[in-house]
C-alpha cells in the first residue's frame, strides 16, 4: 500500500502539490508513481521563469524502466526547481514527498487547485489501475 | 499459474517485487536494482537462476552429437570441467539458443540453456539426437544460484564445506566441477568473478540463507540485465533469436570453423552469410542525459554519404558508468559515431565494441 499524505492534492497522472507559505505550490510525483517507475536515473526539469499549463508535460522522469512525462497539475510560473535531482535523482525514490520534489509553481488560477484530487480520490485512481 | 522456483519464499522474505518472466514468477528487485547492481560490482550479490534448464548429455556418442548440434566445437575441450559458450543453430543459421556446455568426460557433458527457450530447445535436442547413442536428461530437480562480485568467491567459500573448497581450489575461469552435492562453476552473467552453483532443490533454501548470512545481497532480474549489458553479454530474445545469425550477434568468436569437415547444423547457411557479409552487433555510448532503449532506431552515414539504419537490441542506464549504453544491430559499414532517435529527436552516440565494464572498470 502506497503512502498518500492527506494534506496534499493530487493529479490522476500521479503528481502531488503542496501549498507553501508564499502562496506557491511545490510539485512532485507520488510514492506510487516512483514505485511503478523504479530507480530514477535522470530528471529533466523546467527552467525557473517558464510558464507551465495545467495538464501539459513540463518535465521528464527517466528511470531504469522508462522515460515518463511529468504533467503540470496547475498553471503558473516556475519559481524554483529542485537542483539536487541533477546529481541525486534517487531522492525521488527515497523521499517522493520531501527531498524528491520537482519544482515550485506560483499559480495563475487558484481554482485549478480545487479541481485536483484529495488523498481519497487519488487512492481511488490507483485502485482502478 | 506461473512456475515458482524453490527459492520463491526466500524472495518474499527479502521483500522482492515479483514479476512474470516467461512463465516464471521471478524477483525483479528487492527494493533498488541500482543498489543490487552496485553490490555485484563492488562486493557480492546473488541471483536465483533456478529457472534455467540443466540438461545432461550422456553416452558413447555424446561428443559426436554435440559437435553436430553446436556451432562451437566441444572437441576443443580437453580438460575435465572446462566450459564452452556458443550457439545452437537451425538449418538457416538462426540462433535457437545460446548455451554453456561443460565437458565432464568424453561421454558426459552438462548443458545449461535458457528458461524462456526450454521447450523448443528440448524438442530440438531430442529430434537431432536421433541416431546417436546418447541419453538426454533434463534435471529439473536442480536449482541454481549465481554468486557474483569481487568478494563473491570468498563469501561462497565460507558456505562451502572444506571438501568442496578443496575440490575447487585454484579452479580457473569458465570451469565447472561436481563437489559433493554441488556443481560449482566459475561462470556468470555479470562480468565479475564468482560462481554459478547448481544445487539440489532440497538444499537450495539453506544455501541461499547461508549466503545471505554472509552478507551476499540478493539481486533481481533488473540488476541482472544492467550487469550483463555492461559486460556486453547477449540476452536471448532481445539481442538475437532464430531470425538472427551468430555473426550478426557478436557471436562470431563462438563459431568453430575448423576443422572444415565438421558438419554442424547451420554450417552451410552460415558460410554463405559469412561470404555475403552480414549486419553486426555494436556497442553504443551516450554520455548526455537520457536512456537508450530497445527498438530505438540508429542512423549513420557511410563514407559515400549514404544513410543507413539499424536498431537498438538492448539499451539501459549503466549504473557503473553513470550514463546510457546499448547494443545495436547495424550494417557493418558503421564508423565511430551514429545517431539514435529518441523522444522525437536525434542524439549523437559513440560506437564502440560491445563490452562496457569488466571487473568493475570501464572496458572500452
Amino acid at each position: 500500500m502506497s503512502n498518500i499524505p492527506t494534506e496534499l492534492k493530487y493529479a490522476s497522472s500521479h503528481e502531488w502539490i503542496r501549498k507553501e507559505e508564499d502562496g506557491s505550490y511545490t510539485v512532485g510525483i507520488t510514492e506510487h508513481a516512483q514505485e511503478l517507475l523504479g530507480d530514477m536515473v535522470f530528471v529533466e526539469l523546467p527552467e525557473v521563469g517558464d510558464t507551465v499549463t495545467a495538464g501539459e508535460d513540463c518535465a521528464v522522469a527517466e528511470s531504469v524502466k522508462a522515460a515518463s512525462d511529468i504533467y503540470a497539475p496547475i498553471s503558473g510560473e516556475v519559481i524554483a526547481v529542485n537542483e539536487a535531482l541533477e546529481d541525486s535523482p534517487e531522492l525521488v525514490n527515497s523521499d517522493a514527498y520531501g527531498e524528491g520534489w520537482f519544482f515550485r509553481v506560483m499559480p495563475s488560477d487558484e481554482s485549478e487547485v480545487d479541481a485536483l484530487l484529495d488523498a481519497e480520490g487519488y487512492q481511488a485512481v490507483i485502485d482502478e489501475e | 499459474m506461473a512456475n515458482k522456483t524453490i527459492l520463491f519464499n526466500k524472495h518474499l522474505e527479502s521483500n522482492a517485487k515479483m514479476v512474470d518472466f516467461h512463465g516464471w514468477d521471478m524477483p525483479l528487485n528487492y527494493g533498488s536494482q541500482i543498489e543490487e547492481h552496485n553490490a555485484v560490482r563492488q562486493d557480492a550479490g546473488m541471483f536465483d537462476v533456478s529457472h534455467m534448464t540443466v540438461v545432461d548429455v550422456i553416452g558413447n556418442d555424446a561428443c559426436a552429437f554435440l559437435r553436430k548440434l553446436l556451432a562451437n566445437d566441444v572437441a576443443k575441450l580437453k580438460v575435465p570441467g572446462k566450459a564452452l559458450y556458443g550457439g545452437m543453430l537451425d538449418e538457416n543459421a538462426g540462433v535457437i539458443d545460446d548455451l554453456i556446455t561443460y565437458y565432464l568426460t568424453d561421454t558426459n557433458y552438462r548443458v545449461v540453456v535458457n528458461s524462456a527457450t526450454r521447450e523448443k530447445d528440448l524438442a530440438w535436442i531430442a529430434k537431432q539426437s536421433q541416431g546417436f547413442d546418447v541419453t538426454v536428461t533434463e534435471r529439473p530437480e536442480l536449482a541454481m544460484i549465481a554468486v557474483q562480485g569481487p568478494n563473491a568467491k570468498a563469501k561462497a567459500a565460507a558456505v562451502f564445506s572444506s571438501d568442496q573448497n578443496a575440490a575447487i581450489e585454484g579452479m580457473k575461469p569458465f570451469f565447472g566441477k561436481q563437489a559433493g552435492s554441488l556443481f560449482i562453476a566459475t561462470t556468470g552473467y555479470t562480468g565479475e568473478a564468482g560462481y554459478e552453483i547448481i544445487v539440489p532443490e532440497d538444499e537450495a533454501q539453506a544455501m541461499w540463507q547461508a549466503l545471505l548470512d554472509q552478507g551476499v545481497k540478493p539481486c533481481g532480474l533488473g540488476a541482472r540485465d544492467t550487469l550483463r549489458l555492461e559486460a556486453g553479454m547477449n540476452l536471448y530474445g532481445l539481442d538475437m533469436d532464430e531470425t538472427i545469425n551468430p555473426l550478426a550477434a557478436n557471436m562470431g568468436w563462438t563459431i568453430a570453423w575448423e576443422p572444415s569437415d565438421r558438419d554442424f547444423i547451420g554450417r552451410k547457411a552460415l558460410e554463405a552469410l559469412r561470404d555475403a557479409g552480414t549486419d553486426k552487433l555494436v556497442g553504443l555510448v551516450m554520455e548526455e542525459k537520457g536512456v537508450l532503449r530497445h527498438d530505438m532506431p540508429v542512423f549513420f552515414t557511410d563514407a559515400a554519404g549514404v544513410e543507413h539504419q539499424g536498431v537498438i537490441t538492448s539499451g539501459t542506464f549503466s549504473p557503473t558508468l553513470g550514463y546510457s549504453i546499448a547494443m545495436a544491430r547495424v550494417p557493418n559499414s558503421i564508423g565511430d559515431t551514429a545517431e539514435v532517435e529518441m523522444r522525437k529527436k536525434r542524439v549523437a552516440v559513440r560506437v564502440v565494441a560491445p563490452n562496457f565494464v569488466r571487473n568493475g572498470k570501464q572496458a572500452f
